[in-house]
């Protein structure tokens, strides 16, 4: 992955940019100290890294008001950062830019259960949000597996998911409003405790823009009251296209689960041998949860085990306690690590009609002979959201490069396919060049004159989403502008 | 003036480039988003590309008739789960609603308050833009987050930033059986809060309205049926509390009721102009009071208020400042004149809004020289 060659001239003007931060800033907010800067170095795409010149942490919204002035007054690149959990390198810096950390601002601003809304500072965890209302009985929606790590704002910048999005739906479904700070220091709010934030939709395409429109610095999310329970059904197939029909034939019955889940052979295989979590050896294998009452989700659980039926099972196991519920979680949940057990591995997150699910298995299956390369699917089956990890050797040389381009096939697949390259992780560095892939010149221009609306100067987040010669004339604006 | 019709996106994308001077596209007309200048119509790019029942995803072109498009969902037991209104009865126009318009105004109806709004569902857009270019974005598969999510972008925007030629969209399963609670005798607070208390419940309420004419607080359940049995009297239950007279509407009581809501028909054969205002719910009664319109009515339980005024009332004034906004629904010309129809937002969301409209309709023929578009 290419990243672009940093501007010699900004760095020449490093002292003068921090002087200027440091005057304005209280002194543990700013950090120059390479020693120090390099915890910033990447995120978790850790195969790339690259130390920033400076790393500022703000407390306030003023604070990263006044950053990002002077960034633009330097003509200093800025790469915005939650916790630095992206998988796609949202957060990585490049050696001229300045990294702008929200994780210090992470106070509950407003919590107002009659409106059913929670009003945070974006360097607040996914977690912790659901943590502040869930005594009174509610929960934020988006799950991402890793909530426990990742901020608020890296939700927003990459309108992150999760496995519970079938019924709740993405980040971008559940925000309200949002306070942001645009390149130039100006503080805007948009939406706010109600819905609809009305006029041309900026909440919507501000979600899941990468932090390349502003830094979001508070967001209003709505909260919904807990369900009364929640119980899994396991179950499994000697043949991927057998499942796939039964999730279709599922949703088609007018059942609405929280989450389906699937997993493939190799997948199960590695994680049983990791999680022991007692799971049939079979071809394909789904996990699928509904909610309600007690006696309500005895009756959803009997219209899909009688769905599940009609597909011979090789194994139908539905949960009658908390802990049938754990295990038949554990493997699940314990799936990334169970590969990682193996070989280094590398998730993708493509998405597909869940239709074309056992062809592009098929496909995937014939690419990992090619390529020498073992993959295992995990599958949000009920959206179509697929993460193919390709276990790769990273001391081996060549491994690395092999591994991603048997990735980009899978996501050229995936297109192909008619779905997408990301469902969920965002673009970042990762997926950057394959762009052209989903759409056309025309395409990529309509989001760029978006981009150029909010970030002129193109100081924010330059080098990522688009392919780098798309980007090169804009990006070369921002050198110039203090030079 | 009758409208010039193109059948095909080229057409469009040629018509657009070759405009000498405003456009008012339209679909069926229905929802009073025409502006001024040279009527150009869509309905010709019609028709539905695709449909996946097992995959919840439709595709239509964008003049595909609504009606359309629902006998297709109905007839795989789905439907458009966020309700879209029917502005006939209401602005008095006539013609067929079509898909393109639901997504280009965002029309929701009493479900959004569960499920989302339209533009929740819309899960990809081509579009012509004012320099007759023509873009995709999305896709029509329901997690997607390659680039900038345009697609909202375009939901909302009533054609001033693009025209839609054809849009993917998620559709979800029509549940076996619907009940509403009603509960009589509540005053505006009592019912807000009652409507809170019942969101607040685990017992995924998909309506909550009240008719405060009447009296009269609704609360709709929607599922398998001893689910929707079950719930009701946890509701009930619930709200006891409340004093309030309770009775149930059975299923097609229930589709009449809020059919009758989502429509805002109280309000269609009267005269005045009707404004709509998002607000946080539990702020409604006071944006009622301090509105001292001729009729009101609230949805989304409190989120949404409709206003019936007097012809030229200056509502945003009386209204002040509070956490939401509001639009004007329904005037004759010269109150459309005098109040835009969207709220106006700050100066650097204002700056926002109009540097995408110079981007992408740079000779300005999308968005007109009507005041308050979007």
């Amino acid at each position: 992955m290419e990243m672009p060659t940093p501007d010699a001239a900004i760095i020449a003007r490093k002292a003068r940019l921090v002087a200027k931060l440091r005057t304005a800033l209280p002194t543990a907010a700013v950090i120059d100290d390479p020693h120090e800067t390099c915890a910033y170095e990447c995120d978790a795409l850790t195969a790339y890294k690259c130390a920033p010149m400076a790393v500022t942490l703000p407390a306030s919204t003023e604070e990263v008001s006044t950053i990002l002035r002077i960034c633009h007054e330097e003509g200093v690149p800025v790469v915005p950062r939650g916790s630095g959990t992206s998988l796609a390198g949202g957060a990585l810096p490049t050696a001229d830019s300045v990294v702008l950390g929200v994780m210090r601002m992470a106070e509950v601003l407003e919590v107002d259960y009659d409106n059913r809304l929670i009003r945070v500072q974006t360097g607040r965890t996914n977690l912790s949000v659901t943590g502040a209302v869930e005594e009174d009985g509610f929960f934020y929606a988006p799950d991402p597996s890793s909530q426990l790590a990742c901020a608020i704002a890296g939700n927003i910048a990459m309108n992150s998911g999760g496995a519970h999005c079938l019924k709740y739906g993405v980040t971008t479904n559940n925000l309200l409003g949002v306070t942001m700070v645009m390149m130039d220091g100006e503080v805007v709010e948009i939406g706010g405790g109600y819905m609809d934030a009305g006029g041309l939709d900026l909440l919507g395409v501000i979600c899941g823009s990468e932090g390349q429109l502003g830094v979001v610095t508070e967001a209003t999310l709505r909260i919904l009251p807990k369900p009364e329970g929640a119980r899994p059904v396991l179950m499994g197939f000697d043949d991927n296209a057998v499942a796939g029909a039964c999730v279709s034939d599922i949703i088609k019955a007018g059942v609405l689960p929280v989450a389906i889940e699937f997993m493939d052979r190799p997948c199960i295989e590695a994680t049983e041998a990791f999680a022991h979590a007692g799971y049939p050896m079979c071809e394909a294998l789904l996990i699928v949860e509904v909610e309600g009452s007690d006696a309500e989700i005895d009756h959803q659980l009997a219209l899909i085990k009688e769905i599940a039926q009609r597909h011979n099972p090789v194994e139908l196991r539905e949960s009658t306690s908390a802990e049938e519920s754990a295990a038949i979680w554990l493997g699940r949940k314990s799936a990334f690590g169970a590969m990682g057990q193996i070989n280094d591995y590398m998730c993708l997150d493509g998405t597909i009609p869940v239709t074309e699910l056992p062809m592009v298995l098929r496909r995937i299956g014939e690419m990992s002979e090619d390529y020498g390369l073992r993959v295992g699917n995990v599958f949000h089956a009920g959206d179509g959201n697929m993460h193919p990890l390709i276990l790769f050797d990273a001391n081996k040389p060549g491994d690395l490069e092999k591994c991603e381009a048997f990735g980009a096939d899978i996501l050229r697949l995936c297109v192909e396919a008619g779905g997408c390259l990301t469902g969920e992780h965002g673009v970042g560095i990762e997926k950057r060049d394959l762009m052209h892939e989903q759409y056309t010149q025309t395409d990529l221009e309509a989001q760029l004159a978006v981009k150029d609306v909010f970030d002129p100067a193109w100081l924010l987040n330059p080098a990522k989403v688009f392919p780098l010669d798309v980007t090169e004339e804009r990006r070369g604006r921002s050198g110039r502008v203090a030079a | 003036m009758s409208a010039i019709g193109v059948t095909s996106e080229a057409k469009l994308a040629e018509a657009i480039r070759d405009a000498d001077g405003p456009l008012s596209v339209q679909g069926g007309n229905t929802r009073g988003m025409a502006g001024r200048g040279a009527a150009l119509s869509v309905a010709g790019l019609s028709g539905i590309r695709l449909y996946e029942p097992g995959a919840l995803t439709l595709v239509a072109q964008a003049g595909t008739p609504l009606s359309e498009i629902e006998e297709a969902l109905a007839a795989e037991g789905q439907r458009l789960a966020f309700e879209p209104m029917d502005h006939r009865a209401l602005l008095g126009s006539s013609g067929t609603p079509t898909i393109g318009g639901v997504f280009a105004a965002n029309v929701s109806g009493p479900r959004r308050l569960s499920v989302g709004a339209a533009r929740d569902f819309l899960l990809g857009v081509r579009f012509v833009d004012g320099a007759g270019r023509i873009v995709k974005n999305g896709g029509r598969v329901m997690k997607n987050v390659t680039g900038y999510d345009l697609v909202k972008l375009m939901a909302g925007a009533c054609g001033s930033l693009g025209v839609l030629t054809e849009v993917s969209l998620k559709v979800l399963p029509v549940p076996e059986t619907s009940a509403t609670l009603c509960l009589a005798g509540l005053d505006d607070h009592a019912a807000v809060k009652a409507m809170a208390q019942a969101m607040s419940s685990p017992f995924e309420v998909t309506g909550a309205a009240h008719d405060p004419a009447k009296r009269q607080t609704l609360l709709r359940l929607e599922g398998f049926a001893p689910s929707v049995r079950y719930r009701l009297d946890r509701l009930r239950d619930l709200l006891a509390s409340t004093g309030a007279d309770m009775h149930i509407l059975e299923h097609d009581d229930t589709e009449a009721a809020w059919r009758r809501q989502r429509d805002v028909t109280a309000f269609a054969d009267r005269t005045g102009d009707v404004w709509r205002v998002h607000c946080r719910p539990t702020e409604a009664p006071e944006i009622a009071k301090r509105a001292a319109a001729e009729a009101h009515l609230f949805d989304w339980a409190g989120g949404l208020v409709w206003l019936r005024m007097a012809p030229g009332t200056d509502l945003r004034t009386r209204l002040g400042k509070y956490d939401g906004h509001a639009t004007l629904v329904r005037a004759d010309a010269a109150t459309r004149a005098a109040f835009p129809q969207e709220q106006p937002a700050s100066p650097g969301v204002e700056r926002l809004r109009a540097g995408l409209r110079a981007q992408f309709d740079p000779r300005g023929n999308l968005t007109g020289e009507q005041a308050g578009r979007p």
